[in-house]
């Protein structure tokens, strides 16, 4: 079994600011590398062990070899479909968006956290407005109009951790997304 | 340090706060339920604050407490303690130094920047409770934006007193969406959790919640086009440094109705001390005119 973290308290502190700087600041590239997960990159697998237990159900989407044995080890999250998911993980193409929970008119915070493991992950393309952003930012999104349409259900929406290697970018429902 | 967990509170407490805080941060002044642990302090101590702070904090980290802008009350000493002992961080007193700074009616005189963060105790997150004490209510009226209430009861305000009485968590509208209660700070400090550089989190620990407001935010206080809101403050410079510009406290000096205005963020006041600024009693102290 791949370990999972070293010095958990410590680690997973440090972690969280690095994870709480980017979803604070959308767009903003951090790097993060506390774990090598199966099947994802380990920005992707550290987001994974600083967030998951087994109160957060998970969706696995498409195929990520070897990842569910390593997260029962090291979160023991239980893997549900999409519409359970509190946290969703897996490839662009892979992901059901369309599926996942956006929340609640009353409680917007009862929705999905997409981890999304992408080919590049890059401060250019999409520009980016809205709380966190001074100005704007630009940031290599895979698409843009699942995020414009993401942006008109706010408070209600999803929130998406951008991986890549040992690198990731925050978009949450908040922000707004317009062509470059 | 071994009696407990970094921090003091367990790994799985602090991830499901961890969560929390990452939701309050994506919904800017949304209230996110969260199930907050009994900690060693009573809750007027700021339970909220603390289980923010012992869940964001980091080995590196350099603490500062304020309580009312003061360092060296007994509720700031004893949480600085706390996590002193439970963390091992390194604390300071002064501003600019902390890199996370948790804070109870006050927000610091020194401007903040991005990396700092500002984690403030909240005794009653909800802005409508005094309006609609029951919380299935108030939840839809925010997910309504059913706001006229509050615009009517400051409304009341003007017809009985001429003017906005609300001195202290005076109401604001978080990026044209949710009403937020910015906890008791004076209406001076509103404007200051606008557009600013530095993360802000405010933690309820009676009432359990947990709101956000990332960097630059634009953060609005309430108010009408023929009454504006106006940051007031007491119409005096400092006694002790002089500065004309920061947020005072009144201080009686002896029986006779003496009297001193001092800044009320005491690093602050000392820090333009130091540079050889002077008020009008330079050389007196707050503590021994008290
Ligand atoms: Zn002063």
């Amino acid at each position: 079994m791949i370990p999972g973290l070293a010095d958990p308290p410590i680690q997973s502190s440090r972690g969280f600011r690095v994870l709480m700087q980017a979803m604070a600041r959308p767009g903003t590239i951090q790097r993060l590398n506390l774990t090598q997960p199966p099947a994802l990159g380990p920005a992707a697998g550290s987001v994974l062990l600083l967030l998951a237990d087994p109160t957060t159900p998970l969706h696995l989407a498409g195929d990520l070899p070897g990842l569910a044995p390593w997260l029962q080890f090291h979160a023991g999250s239980p893997l549900t479909g999409p519409e359970g998911a509190s946290i969703a993980v897996g490839r662009w193409p892979d992901l059901p968006l369309d599926l996942l929970p956006v929340g609640l008119p009353d409680y917007p915070d009862r929705s999905a956290m997409v981890i999304v493991e992408l080919d590049r992950l890059d401060a250019e393309g999409p520009r980016l407005t809205g709380p966190g952003i001074r100005g704007h930012a630009s940031l290599s999104l895979p698409a843009i109009a699942p995020f414009r349409a993401n942006r008109a259900l706010f408070p209600m929406g999803l929130d998406f951790v951008f991986t890549c290697g040992d690198r990731l970018a925050c978009l949450p429902r908040s922000t707004r997304v317009e062509a470059a | 340090m071994s009696d407990y967990n970094f921090a003091y509170l367990d790994e799985q407490t602090k991830r499901m706060i961890r969560r929390a805080i990452l939701k309050a941060l994506a919904i800017p002044g949304y209230q996110v339920p969260f199930a907050s642990r009994e900690m060693p302090m009573p809750y007027g101590w700021g339970t909220g604050g603390v289980q923010l702070t012992a869940a964001c904090l980091t080995p590196d980290d350099c603490l500062k407490v304020i309580d009312q802008g003061a360092d060296d009350t007994t509720n700031a000493v004893s949480i600085r303690k706390f996590f002193q002992r439970t963390a091992g961080v390194a604390v300071t007193q002064a501003t600019r130094e902390a890199t996370l700074i948790q804070t109870r009616h006050r927000i610091p005189e020194t401007p903040l920047t991005e990396d700092q963060v500002l984690v403030y105790q909240v005794p009653i997150p909800e802005p409508l409770r005094f309006l609609e004490p029951r919380e299935t209510e108030t939840r839809k009226m925010h997910e309504l934006e059913e706001y006229g209430l509050m615009h009517v009861k400051l409304y009341e305000d003007i017809a009985r007193h001429g003017q906005i009485a609300t001195s202290y968590a005076y109401p604001v509208k978080v990026e044209g969406r949710y009403v937020m209660d910015p906890s008791p700070i004076p209406k001076f400090d509103n404007p200051k959790l606008s557009d600013c550089p530095a993360i802000q989190l405010f933690g309820a620990g009676r009432e359990q919640r947990i709101y956000a407001l990332p960097p630059y935010t634009q953060v609005v206080s309430l108010d009408f086009d023929d009454y504006p809101f106006e940051a007031s403050k007491p119409d005096h410079d400092c006694d002790l440094c002089g500065a004309s510009d920061s947020y005072l406290d009144e201080v009686i000096t002896d029986d006779r109705g003496g009297r001193m205005f001092v800044c009320s963020d005491t690093d602050f006041c000392a820090g333009r001390v130091r540079a050889g600024h002077a008020g009008r009693l330079a050389g007196r102290n707050k503590g021994a005119a008290a």
